[in-house]
């Protein structure tokens, strides 16, 4: 089946079957490779991307229901917010492997976008469902925070 | 950060523009520098620097996530004092004789020594270039070299002044100097420094960064394998007809060893679709059938008679004497569940053809491994196996085995595949989490002799797991029947302890098991430290004291932990009678004290806080060793509170991360590290945080509740963990 598919805003056209998740279609069809594939059941967060501005996973999105909407993977992540959270991801050297970043990312960019002051318990319990292996959650928390303040700035 | 890493792409990259500046070992494994038209014959390099001024180093490491990429790169534009936002890495060919782990002898990342056998290595290395572009630029200037200052990847002398790229066409000429002069620890810039950031930051935080799961070539077919679903099965007949109605599915084949059946797809979800629609009939002869119960039960019954004295200064017939005459005695069994390593990157390779030869795409641990088992399997010479090294989503242990079992399952897929096109394999995170390769489930068993003035007097020590370096490559490790991974921690304490006698046995499976962050440690750290408090609390002494009063400061590394102790007591504000928990770990030649602050209320754990101090010789980049203290503290977190692969008639009961839950970001606690002031030579810190942080929370559960963990998880004892 072939599919359009409004992404980081292109609109793509892709073949594939219908039911399959839209995490393959990026990351093997469209090479948008910064979605990563953790865990495939939902739990890890680390195929994360955003369907209509909402944090959501992508390893449990059927390419065919995402037809409609618009899809922003890291690729495209480059409004102020995602500016914002990806420079205090970088002074705060977060990163160890690297794998789940990107949906920790998306994550993170999706809580600030809703809420912009976000207290300590607001963001553990909106990153509850991001893990990393490497345990930069300490790290990925002051970002959060330091993003939230330069966005005031 | 560019990863071109084939040696011919490599040069070729380099020749394309003016003559860039090698300076490595040679074939004699002696210092060496050229241009890259004359070097290519003899030369790989750790540096090189090209005609615009960049500096790229070569890593020799891999990079899971522990900072190599950073280190190594700091050791050398220290050295070079070059403009550190211009040097670049790249990660190394397969080449053992340039790029060996010095410690090792064979090209391969492992027991936290990246930075510690390379850090003389790649010192020299910059100190060397340093020394050639100094003279370089004398003989351009006409000036005397010790005129020229070199600063921020500048050279200056009087008036004149120039980037390291206008010397290197004159440097490559010239001859490096035997052994190159390199800094003192009071002339470090960029050693030490907490200004730099991660040379992996840019690339994993905007998607760019390449892994090997993002290789992506023309004609590429993916690959997803069933396995035995119990350990040492094999595959007597399937049936792929399902596999049939799957789109994009292509074929399915038995593996030639027969292992797995491999189900070929046009994409990943194919190959996972079509694979899981596979029917396939095994042999469990040779298989594991046992339950978790009965394999516990086995190790426990293995400890009344050890195979192997691992002290031979103390036989562990001649405690029993003593431990007869003791005032008392303390008595503890403990036991340990098989972990997964768990990457967040599910294992993957993709071997691509290429020539008469392939081209292996890995977050590649161990070269020396991959190289022989894949071309063994391909039945071509090793030579012909070229590995092209990318970042790892995560490894702690998972992707350096004996076996090298993933790359070689790509290589049996490729091979079946008929070796026309490029071939990823793609595991699931169900083939992780039941695929093996686990840290060794282990019991241990002690009984330790107190005199009537509270003093140790005798200590019969008695464990049970099977060997990892046994019957594989690590085999050489093995002495007198003695696994050293199976007893370290145990048998090189640090603390004074008298009479101790060690007895080991190798428990057998077929369940594959490798090292896990911190291997022996992961068991050893647990029960020692615990065993440390239970003489504590039965003698009546503060655990800090106590500790203190058995390291003799007349020993190195017990000298350092003198000081490690100290400053986590320092920082923590530890009093007598605190109802904290206090553990210290001696691993990977580096220091670790911990103290956890917890809360338990009624069987429900939190903990608040961990305050961690490590003596790591010189730091090298501070914040990178905060960042291992912190993961590896995460990481031992996670397995103690509630992670274990259990298995019913050999079967894996878990299947994904909702049963495997890793440590989740509410449950971290708050982290304080502290780092002793050293200009001892470097060790290692991608393991040591583990093995302290288990025994430092038991121990703060035992200081709340008096409650005593001895198996873990600790869900066992009937906690859970907020």
């Amino acid at each position: 089946m072939q599919y359009q598919l409004k992404i980081n805003g292109e609109t793509r056209t892709v073949d594939a079957e219908p039911g399959t998740p839209l995490l393959w279609v990026l990351r093997d069809e469209l090479q948008l490779t910064g979605t990563k594939f953790g865990c495939g059941v939902a739990y890890c967060g680390a195929c994360t991307v955003h369907v209509d501005g909402y944090p959501t996973r992508s390893c449990q999105t059927f390419v065919e229901d995402a037809v409609d909407s618009e899809i922003t993977t890291i690729e495209g992540a480059t409004d102020k917010v995602a500016q914002a959270v990806q420079e205090a991801w970088r002074e705060k050297d977060v990163v160890q492997c690297g794998w789940c970043q990107s949906g920790q990312i998306m994550s993170a960019i999706g809580l600030l976008t809703e809420n912009p002051k976000p207290t300590d318990d607001d963001i553990k319990d909106y990153m509850n469902g991001n893990a990393c292996r490497c345990v930069t959650y300490v790290r990925i928390n002051e970002a959060i925070k330091l993003a939230s303040q330069k966005l005031e700035a | 950060m560019n990863i071109n890493v084939s040696r011919r792409g490599f040069l070729k990259a380099s020749a394309a523009g003016t003559t860039a500046l090698l300076v490595g070992i040679n074939a004699k494994g002696v210092l060496a520098a050229g241009s890259t038209a004359t070097a290519a014959t003899d030369l790989n390099p750790f540096v090189k620097i090209d005609a615009d001024g960049t500096v790229t180093v070569i890593i020799k490491h891999f990079e899971m996530g522990q900072g190599t990429t950073t280190g190594l790169t700091t050791l050398v534009a220290e050295e070079l004092d070059a403009n550190w936002d211009t040097v670049v890495p790249e990660f190394a060919p397969a080449d053992v004789e340039r790029y060996k782990n010095l410690f090792f002898g064979a090209q391969g990342t492992g027991g936290s020594t990246s930075i510690a056998n390379s850090f003389m290595q790649y010192r020299e290395a910059g100190a060397a270039a340093r020394d050639l572009l100094v003279r370089a630029a004398a003989q351009s200037w006409g000036v005397d070299a010790s005129t020229i200052t070199v600063e921020n990847g500048m050279l200056s002398s009087g008036g004149k002044s120039g980037h390291f790229g206008e010397f290197v066409a004159i440097a490559a000429t010239l001859s490096p100097v035997e052994k190159p002069a390199v800094k003192t620890p009071d002339q470090f810039k960029l050693i030490g420094s907490d200004k730099l950031h991660r040379k992996d930051n840019t690339g994993k935080t905007n998607g760019t960064a390449m892994f090997a799961m993002d290789v992506n070539l023309p004609g590429m077919i993916y690959a997803a394998i069933i396995r035995s679903p119990k350990f040492g099965g094999t595959v007597v007949s399937f049936d792929d007809s399902a596999a049939k109605d799957v789109g994009g599915f292509i074929a399915a084949q038995v593996l030639p060893n027969k292992a797995g059946v491999v189900a070929f797809g046009k994409n990943t979800w194919a190959a996972f679709q079509a694979r899981d629609a596979l029917s396939v009939e095994w042999d469990f002869s040779a298989a594991e059938t046992r339950s978790t119960d009965a394999m516990i039960a086995d190790h426990v019954a293995l400890l009344d008679a050890p195979q192997f004295d691992a002290n031979h200064e103390v036989p562990l017939a001649s405690v029993t004497p003593i431990l007869e005459g003791a005032a008392k005695t303390i008595d503890a069994q403990f036991t340990f569940p098989f972990l997964a390593h768990a990457p967040l990157e599910p294992e993957n390779c993709t071997i691509e053809p290429v020539g008469d030869g392939v081209r292996v795409h890995d977050g590649c641990q161990f070269p020396t491994l991959t190289r022989p088992m894949v071309a063994a399997t391909l039945g071509i010479d090793p030579s012909k196996v070229e590995i092209r090294t990318l970042y790892a989503g995560g490894s702690f242990g998972r992707r350096a085995n004996a076996a090298s079992d993933y790359n070689v399952e790509a290589a049996m897929a490729f091979a079946v595949s008929g070796r026309k096109v490029p071939v990823k394999l793609v595991w699931s995170r169900e083939d992780d989490i039941k695929g093996g390769y686990y840290r060794p489930m282990s019991a241990h068993r002690a009984k330790i002799g107190i005199d009537a003035d509270g003093k140790i007097v005798g200590w019969d020590h008695r464990l049970a797991t099977k060997s990892i370096a046994k019957g594989g490559p690590f085999e050489m490790m093995v002495q007198n029947g003695v696994d050293p991974t199976s007893v370290e921690g145990v048998a090189e304490s640090l603390y004074t302890l008298p009479n101790m006698g060690i007895g080991l046995s190798d428990f057998t499976t077929a369940v594959p098991i490798n090292w896990w962050r911190s291997v022996g440690h992961t068991h050893t750290g647990f029960v020692m430290e615990s065993l440390m408090d239970m003489v504590a609390t039965e003698t009546g002494q503060d655990p800090i004291d106590m500790r203190l009063a058995m390291l003799d400061p007349s020993g190195a590394n017990q000298a350092r932990m003198i000081e490690a102790i100290k400053l986590v007591r320092e920082i923590s504000g530890w009093q007598k009678g605190d109802k904290r928990g206090f553990a210290a770990h001696f691993s990977f030649n580096t220091c670790v004290a911990v103290v956890a602050d917890v809360t338990v209320e009624d069987t429900t754990v939190h903990v608040n806080k961990l305050f961690m101090a490590v003596e790591c010789g010189v730091a090298i980049n501070p914040d990178v060793i905060r960042a291992q203290m912190e993961g590896g503290a995460g990481y031992a977190l996670s397995a103690i509170f509630r992670n274990e692969v259990t298995l019913t008639d050999g079967e894996v009961d878990q299947y994904n991360f909702p049963d495997y839950e890793l440590l989740r970001n509410p449950e971290m606690p708050e982290i304080e590290v502290a780092i002793v002031s050293s200009n001892n030579a470097p060790t290692g810190v991608g393991e040591p945080g583990v093995p302290p942080t288990g025994p430092a929370v038991a121990n703060a559960i035992f200081a709340q509740t008096g409650k005593r963990i001895l198996d873990l998880p600790m869900t066992k004892a009937g906690f859970d963990f907020v």
